[in-house]
């Protein structure tokens, strides 16, 4: 009983089995987090290093929380204040953090590929955190976890993902897994905003009207318009981005049924998603980040234990 | 391959195991029940039955411990997490850990160390089916034993039990 990697680069290079083995360990740890005691002793003699090249709330707090909750040591390193600033490679960087004695290192770069090109020069297992446009593999393994908490399953689940395809690393990571769970899965935004041979490549539905993929789906992934990385104007305002893609109470009413409304966070409120919306009983947006810590501890726990393997 | 106790003798044994621990403990009131997964549910499953039926209308605290997160061995093998559900506090109670096989004691050892993260217990007792003498590798010895049996290292002791394996009985391999 193993994982077929000893990094976590992506959902990309998993198995469906492993992905499986990942969820079924997470929910034994989601029991562990309901304890008096919300500790076990699995990696105490483990060293994480948690290398944050970009900003991040949620996902670093998480990853912390999951080693501190497995016993391992922790090292936190946020670039400014590093030697980053001084010009030095992430090569060297990371080689020097290596030089103490780190096992692990969980990451997030703003360069696409970055933890895989680290995974080719050092021995420490990687954690990809998220890497530019490409992948943020525990996002998609927490949001997976979260709809088979709901669903009982995802074989056969319709998830819809609405809005920026094109800039989210969430949006890949997911249709990468539910595609390999076997869920229908289907991209809803503006033209602009997804990317143009997704349908053929993985075999998905692609809709650019909110209302008929709401119609269609079981469970609606809501992604954050990422006003840091459009460059170039993609869609003419917020407001109109608001009025055609936002989820609204007066869209969901219109539906016959209740489906179950995501969201990786942070929530640009009134952009792509109403307030309402959001703290409804509908939205699983906070039980998202408390599975968060139970899928991260599954994914520790599993790469640490074949170390010497 | 050898049998140890055939079915019928298994539930007599049972039944005995159920005996002396309501003999220590008249009315299990602070006393509770943990089996450890994977495999002393099966033996915890049928005490709690017996003892349903001895003291009927009195409910039995019964919890299961899984202690795959608190072994000594994870960087040597990685073993399948099972359910834990103890769905009320230890602290104060007297607690009977219950497991099929005692072999070298590190399984009882992390079991220990794992119910202490949900209080703090009056006492800790053990009971086990199967107590493999002299093969004990920690200070670890069985409060209330089944049967005790001589064997080397290398031979198996497995426990097959209806529900799961089919055929009830419990062989030395």
């Amino acid at each position: 009983m193993q994982l077929s990697s000893k990094h976590l680069l992506g959902i990309r290079q998993l198995t469906a089995q492993d992905i499986q083995l990942i969820l079924d360990t997470a929910s034994q740890f989601k029991e562990v987090l309901q304890r008096p005691i919300k500790k076990v002793p699995s990696l105490r003699d483990v060293t994480i290093v948690n290398l944050f090249y970009e900003n991040s709330t949620r996902t670093r707090i998480s990853f912390e929380l999951a080693e501190k909750r497995l016993s391992a040591d922790t090292v936190n390193f946020a670039v400014s204040g590093s030697s980053v600033s001084k010009g030095e490679s992430l090569l060297d960087t990371v080689n020097n953090i290596l030089s103490m004695k780190v096992d692990m290192v969980v990451m997030r770069h703003s360069a696409t590929g970055a933890p895989h090109f680290l995974s080719k020069h050092i021995q420490a297992s990687i954690i990809n955190a998220g890497d530019g446009i490409n992948e943020h593999p525990t996002q998609a393994l927490l949001d997976a976890f979260s709809i088979t908490e709901k669903l009982q399953s995802l074989r056969g689940k319709k998830i819809a993902i609405v809005g920026d395809i094109m800039h989210s690393r969430v949006a890949l990571s997911n249709i990468y897994l539910l595609r390999k769970m076997e869920a229908e899965v289907m991209v809803v935004g503006p033209p602009t905003l997804i990317p143009k041979y997704l349908q053929e490549a993985f075999d998905i539905r692609v809709e650019y009207n909110l209302l008929k993929a709401l119609q269609w789906c079981d469970v609606a992934n809501v992604l954050r318009i990422q006003l840091e990385r459009q460059n170039q104007v993609l869609f003419s305002s917020l407001r109109e981005y608001n009025l055609a893609y936002g989820i609204k109470k007066s869209v969901l009413a219109q539906l016959k049924k209740e489906i179950v409304i995501m969201h990786p966070g942070p929530i640009n409120r009134g952009v792509e998603i109403d307030s309402d919306v959001a703290d409804s009983q509908q939205s699983v947006i906070l039980q998202q980040v408390e599975n968060g810590v139970a899928v991260r501890m599954a994914v520790l726990y599993l790469l640490a234990g074949q170390r010497e393997s | 391959m050898k049998t140890i106790l055939n079915e019928h003798h298994l539930s007599l044994t049972i039944q005995r195991l159920c005996h002396q621990i309501l003999e220590n403990h008249l009315d299990l009131k602070d006393t509770v029940l943990i089996g450890i997964q994977p495999r002393g549910i099966y033996v915890s499953d049928r005490l709690v039955r017996e003892l349903k039926k001895e003291l009927p209308g009195q409910p039995v605290n019964y919890g299961l411990l899984d202690i795959t997160f608190y072994r000594d061995d994870v960087r040597k093998q990685l073993l399948k997490a099972n359910h834990t559900n103890i769905n009320f506090t230890v602290e104060n109670k007297h607690v009977i850990l219950v497991d099929d096989v005692l072999f070298t004691g590190r399984t009882i050892r992390a079991a220990m160390d794992a119910l202490l993260d949900f209080g703090r217990p009056a006492s800790v007792e053990l009971c086990v089916l199967i107590d493999r003498r002299f093969s004990r590798q920690l200070p670890i010895q069985p409060d209330y034993i089944g049967k005790s049996i001589d064997s080397f290292q290398s031979q198996k002791v497995k426990v097959f039990w209806k529900e799961k394996d089919g055929a009830e009985e419990v062989v030395l391999m």
